[in-house]
Formats: C-alpha cells, sequence, structure tokens
C-alpha cells in the first residue's frame, strides 16, 4: 500500500511546487524595473519546461546522433561503421524490410478498415454502438493485446483440438484445412499476423478521425451530386473523398510513424525471431543483449531520419496556421 | 417525411419499405461482421481467463459459452497472489498518476506563456515543440538513461517520473496552447484591467475555462504511461519490485509459455483500469485520444 501513499503524496507535493514556483516566478519578477518585466516573465513560466525539453529530447537527440560514430562503449570513433554494419548485416536488413512492410501493411490496414467503418456506420442508426466497439482496443496495452493475439493465433498440432481462435475458425470453415503456426510460419505470414494485431489497436482512432471528417462533409455538394444520378458509391468516391483527403493524409502519416516505432506487440508475441524482426526491437536488444550502443544509436538515428520529412511538413503546415491567426 | 430532415445526408428515402430493407442489408451485414469480429479477441480473452486452467488447455474458449457453465475466479486469485500482479498494479499506479499530473502542471505554464505573453523567439519556440512531437523516443534511450544512472536514478519512480514528464511535454503544450489560444482575449483583457496579476488570470481564470481539455489531456497522458512497456523497461531495467503491469506481463509470457489462463487474466487485470475509463467518460477519452493523434 505504500506505493498509493506515495502516489497520492508525489501529486500533492507536485502540485504545491507548482504553485510555489509560480509565486516565486512573480516576485523575481517584479524586481525588474517595469519595462523589463513582460520581457522576462514569459521565461519563467517556459523555464521547467525548457530545462526538461533540452534535458531529455534534445539534448540526447544530439548525443545519439555523435554515439552512432562511436564503438560500442562509446570510447572511440568508428567513422561510418556502425552505418554500414545497420545496411548490410543481414539481420538489420529483416528489420528493415520489416518495417517497410509495417509502414505499408499497417497503414493501409488501419486507415483503410477506419474509413470503411467510419463510411459504413454513418448509414446506420446505431453507428455509436459500433464505434465504440471499433474503438474500445485503443484503451488496451499493445502488452495485453500482443497477449490476446498470441492466444488467438495459438497452434496446436493437428490431431489435437485447437485452442486457437483463428484455426480453428479457418478449419471450421473450409474443409480440410491444415492448422498453421501462425507466428512461426515462414514470412511474410507471420509479419502480417503481428500487423494484424497492432491494426485490431488501432483502426478505432482512424475511425474516430475520419469519421468526423465525414460527417464535416457540406450536405449541399452531397445532395447535388445525388440529384446529378450519382449513385452512393459514386457520391462516396468523388465527393467525399476528395473533401476529406487532408484528414486522410494526417492519419496516415500518424500511422506511419507508429509503424515505425513497431516495438511492444513484436517484442511481446515473438521477440523479432522467425524473421520478425523490426528497427525498435533490434535497437532494444543491440541496446541490452550485445552491449553495442554504436549500433544501437545508429539504429535510432535510422528512425529519426524516415520522422524528419514528416516533421518538416508539420512545422511548415503550423507556421501557416500561425501566420491565419 | 418529417423525421427525415434532420438526416439529409442520408440517402433519399425509397418508396417501397422492403425494397430499402434489402437494398440496405448489406450495409448493416458488412458493420455487424466487422464489429462482431472486433469484439471476438476481447470477449475470448474474458472467456479464457474465466475458465478452469485443465479445460483452457484442452478446448477452445467458445466451447465454454455452452451448458453446464464452468466459470471460476481461480485464475485472478493465482495471478494476483503468486506472480507479483497486485505488486506491478500498484506500481503502475504510483507511476501513472504522478506521471500525468506533473506533465501537464510544467506544460500549463509553459503553454500559456506561449498562447498569452508577446516575446521575440515565441512563434519559433512553439514551432520548435511542434517538431519535438514526432521525434521517436528511440532517439533518447541511450544518453537518458546513461543520465539517470549518473543521478543514480534508474529502477527508481523518480527517474521514470521525469523521463514520462519530458516525453508528454511537447503534446501537452501543443494541445494546452491551442486550447488556452482560443479562449476570448476581451475575458483576459477585462481581468488585466480589473487589476488581477498574471497568476491569478492563470489560475482563477484560464485553468478553471480549460478543464475539458486539461481533462482529455489527463486521460491520454494516463493512458499512455500506464501502457508504456519501452520506457518502463529500459529506466527501470526490469526489478519486479518497480515494474508496472506491462513489463510483468511481458515476462510472464516468456515464463509462464502455453498457461493461457493466468496470461489472459493478468492481461484482464491490466485492462481493467483504461476500460473503467473508456466507458466512464468516453467522451473526453476520444476527445484525449484525438487529441493525442500528432503524437508520434
Amino acid at each position: 500500500m505504500d506505493r498509493a501513499f506515495l502516489a497520492i503524496g508525489v501529486v500533492m507535493v507536485a502540485s504545491l511546487a507548482a504553485i510555489a514556483y509560480a509565486i516565486a516566478a512573480e516576485r523575481l519578477v517584479g524586481l525588474f524595473p517595469n519595462r523589463h518585466q513582460p520581457v522576462v516573465r514569459p521565461w519563467l513560466w517556459l523555464a521547467p519546461t525548457l530545462v526538461l525539453l533540452l534535458a531529455f529530447l534534445v539534448y540526447p537527440a544530439i548525443q545519439t546522433l555523435y554515439l552512432s560514430f562511436q564503438n560500442a562503449n562509446s570510447t572511440q570513433p568508428v567513422g561510418l561503421a556502425n552505418y554500414q554494419f545497420v545496411l548490410t548485416d543481414q539481420t538489420m536488413l529483416v528489420a528493415l524490410r520489416n518495417n517497410l512492410i509495417w509502414v505499408v501493411v499497417f497503414t493501409t490496414l488501419t486507415v483503410g478498415t477506419g474509413l470503411i467503418v467510419a463510411a459504413l456506420a454513418d448509414r446506420v442508426r446505431y453507428e455509436s454502438v459500433i464505434k465504440a466497439v471499433i474503438f474500445l482496443p485503443m484503451a488496451i496495452s499493445f502488452v495485453a493485446a500482443g497477449v490476446i493475439w498470441k492466444f488467438i493465433y495459438d497452434f496446436r498440432p493437428p490431431v489435437l483440438p485447437q485452442t486457437g481462435t483463428l484455426n480453428a475458425a479457418l478449419m471450421a470453415l473450409i474443409p480440410g484445412f491444415e492448422p498453421q503456426a501462425w507466428l512461426v510460419n515462414s514470412p511474410p505470414f507471420n509479419n502480417l499476423a503481428l500487423i494484424a494485431a497492432a491494426a485490431w489497436t488501432w483502426t478505432g482512432f482512424c475511425m474516430v478521425v475520419l469519421s468526423a471528417a465525414i460527417k464535416g462533409v457540406p450536405a449541399e455538394l452531397l445532395d447535388a451530386a445525388r440529384v446529378d444520378g450519382a449513385s452512393e458509391f459514386q457520391v462516396f468516391r468523388h465527393v467525399t473523398l476528395p473533401t476529406i483527403a487532408p484528414t486522410l493524409g494526417v492519419v496516415s502519416t500518424t500511422m506511419v510513424i507508429f509503424a515505425l516505432k513497431a516495438f511492444d506487440i513484436v517484442y511481446v508475441m515473438t521477440n523479432g525471431n522467425f524473421e520478425t524482426e523490426v528497427i525498435a526491437n533490434r535497437m532494444y536488444k543491440e541496446m541490452f543483449n550485445v552491449r553495442d550502443f554504436g549500433r544501437a544509436a545508429a539504429l535510432a538515428v535510422m528512425l529519426l531520419a524516415a520522422v524528419v520529412p514528416i516533421m518538416l511538413i508539420n512545422i511548415r503546415r503550423f507556421r501557416q496556421q500561425e501566420e491565419g491567426r | 417525411m418529417a423525421e427525415r430532415v434532420g438526416s439529409m445526408r442520408r440517402a433519399p428515402a425509397p418508396r417501397v419499405n422492403v425494397a430499402s430493407l434489402l437494398q440496405r442489408a448489406p450495409v448493416h451485414v458488412a458493420v455487424l461482421v466487422i464489429a462482431g469480429v472486433w469484439m471476438l479477441p476481447t470477449v475470448g480473452l474474458l472467456v479464457s481467463s474465466l475458465r478452469p486452467p485443465a479445460l483452457v488447455a484442452q478446448t477452445g474458449w467458445w466451447t465454454a459459452l455452452q451448458l453446464p457453465f464452468t466459470f471460476t475466479l481461480e485464475n485472478y486469485e493465482r495471478v494476483l497472489t503468486t506472480n507479483n500482479m497486485a505488486q506491478s498494479f500498484l506500481n503502475s499506479l504510483a507511476i501513472a498518476v504522478p506521471a500525468t499530473l506533473i506533465p501537464i502542471l510544467v506544460a500549463a505554464f509553459a503553454a500559456y506563456a506561449l498562447a498569452w505573453m508577446d516575446f521575440p523567439g515565441r512563434t519559433a519556440l512553439f514551432l520548435g515543440v511542434v517538431g519535438l512531437l514526432v521525434v521517436p523516443l528511440q532517439t533518447t534511450l541511450i544518453p537518458v538513461l546513461r543520465l539517470l544512472s549518473a543521478l543514480g536514478l534508474t529502477g527508481t519512480f523518480l527517474g521514470i517520473w521525469l523521463a514520462h514528464t519530458a516525453y508528454g511535454l511537447p503534446l501537452a503544450i501543443y494541445l494546452l496552447r491551442n486550447f488556452f489560444g482560443s479562449l476570448p482575449r476581451e475575458m483576459l483583457e477585462a481581468a488585466q484591467v480589473d487589476g488581477a496579476s498574471p497568476l491569478v488570470v492563470f489560475f482563477r481564470l484560464v485553468l478553471p475555462t480549460s478543464v475539458p481539455a486539461l481533462a482529455a489531456l489527463a486521460i491520454f497522458q494516463f493512458l499512455w504511461v500506464w501502457n508504456d512497456l519501452l520506457v518502463a523497461l529500459v529506466y527501470l531495467g526490469g526489478a519486479p519490485d518497480v515494474a508496472p503491469m506491462t513489463v510483468t506481463i511481458a515476462n510472464l509470457v516468456n515464463s509462464l509459455g502455453r498457461d493461457w489462463q493466468l496470461l489472459t487474466a493478468a492481461a484482464f487485470v491490466s485492462m481493467v483500469l483504461p476500460l473503467l475509463i473508456f466507458f466512464s467518460l468516453q467522451q473526453y477519452f476520444v476527445r484525449g485520444i484525438l487529441a493525442g493523434s500528432v503524437k508520434g
């Protein structure tokens, strides 16, 4: 129970500390001449944030870049050796390939299914129930989802009754179906099995965002198309889709970032065995099993490099928004 | 026709009802099938966790859905008493509650400054925060691990609170700054004209009016930390006395192997709190997750 007291204690101390800091900062601002106060105040309000961001995000990112050119325990520069290893070693190439599969398949599955469900649920009266069902897995951790799906993919020799949902269902549906060890099967099946588990949790997110966008399509546009004799599918294809294209773009980039960083599902379900390795899991192994921080850093830099274009697009988008404010 | 007014966006009502039903049947079937498939994994987990161990190993969970029912709480009892789950549950709470509150407090100050104070570098700073939103955690693991171990904070709650605080800050600042920025200027200026100091405006006016945004953010951050595996794994180092549930369950998957009845019970224990939040605060929950959508 000491844990509970600790949590409550920290909550109280942190709240009081925040108020105390604010009061102290205001006192400090008061010491400055009036005309300087508006310049000093914001930096005091920002100071805790800046310290934390610099110490835990900005400086570490730069340091990681530096470490990626160093040897395993960061005592000697090794030039581009780590990158050479990361880009030529067989297991690394498997990880890079798998992340590519993740990016393409995970993004397509989540955004595609989310779009279909959003569009269809829009047409039934029990929409909110359907959406709640699809969205619910968002509350579940990838670790729990990993357990759930490992159980679904469970395999027993064909002579025994199958306890895994997938094998049993396929055997009931397809006569003569041989049960498969889905997570061990040679790629791409096991990778697709992992991706399906991850997509199950994140489709709800895409659905909710896209559903909001679909409801925002002006009714006049839709009705005009219908008056012109367009079928419901044509209306969706030529009116709804183009209108929600920007939202589709934002959702897709979020999913791409997610697929690049995929870790928990792989760690729990296969730990990268049977050619299901991904960059983030490989990096964890390099850090804690191999103890090669240079290679781990190089892998991290590869991830960072992959998201830099997305980062720049975001920054540009917000700068335009700021100017419109 | 009156009841159709509000739903002009739907297909115009066909005249014959049967034809309409037949025409729309595929939509209903598709939606219901998808929803069924989506629920199946969770239902299977719940049913399995409630079955006697001997049966779980022999037959599929769906066979439990026929009479006579043989459900038991034995698995929960075992997993809570022997596999460190009760301790891990408390650890998860001890990690997640402060790691939710602290970043929101810190971010609120920064967001207010970025939204309502004029100073050189304000826009650049905010764009920097937007950039940090998508930086992969992995990029920071090694240096932060070294920093924490230099400070003697690896394997401690303080270390992981600090890490989660920093990782949660960009999103929290981004959200709160947008929310604060949308508050009416007249309201804030009127308070200042009345002689209210920035502190009073912030604590008495801005924070109370932002409760919905703060709640959505709190839910997102809480679930993020509660469901996190990587940060806990790296900075806590898997010591059982501080391990949260995600780490404990990930270890159980390796050590218990095919003891599905225990694994499913453990997974469900870890899901109870998020599911409660989902069902009781669905509005805020959805808003929080959506707001968090830009987090990388």
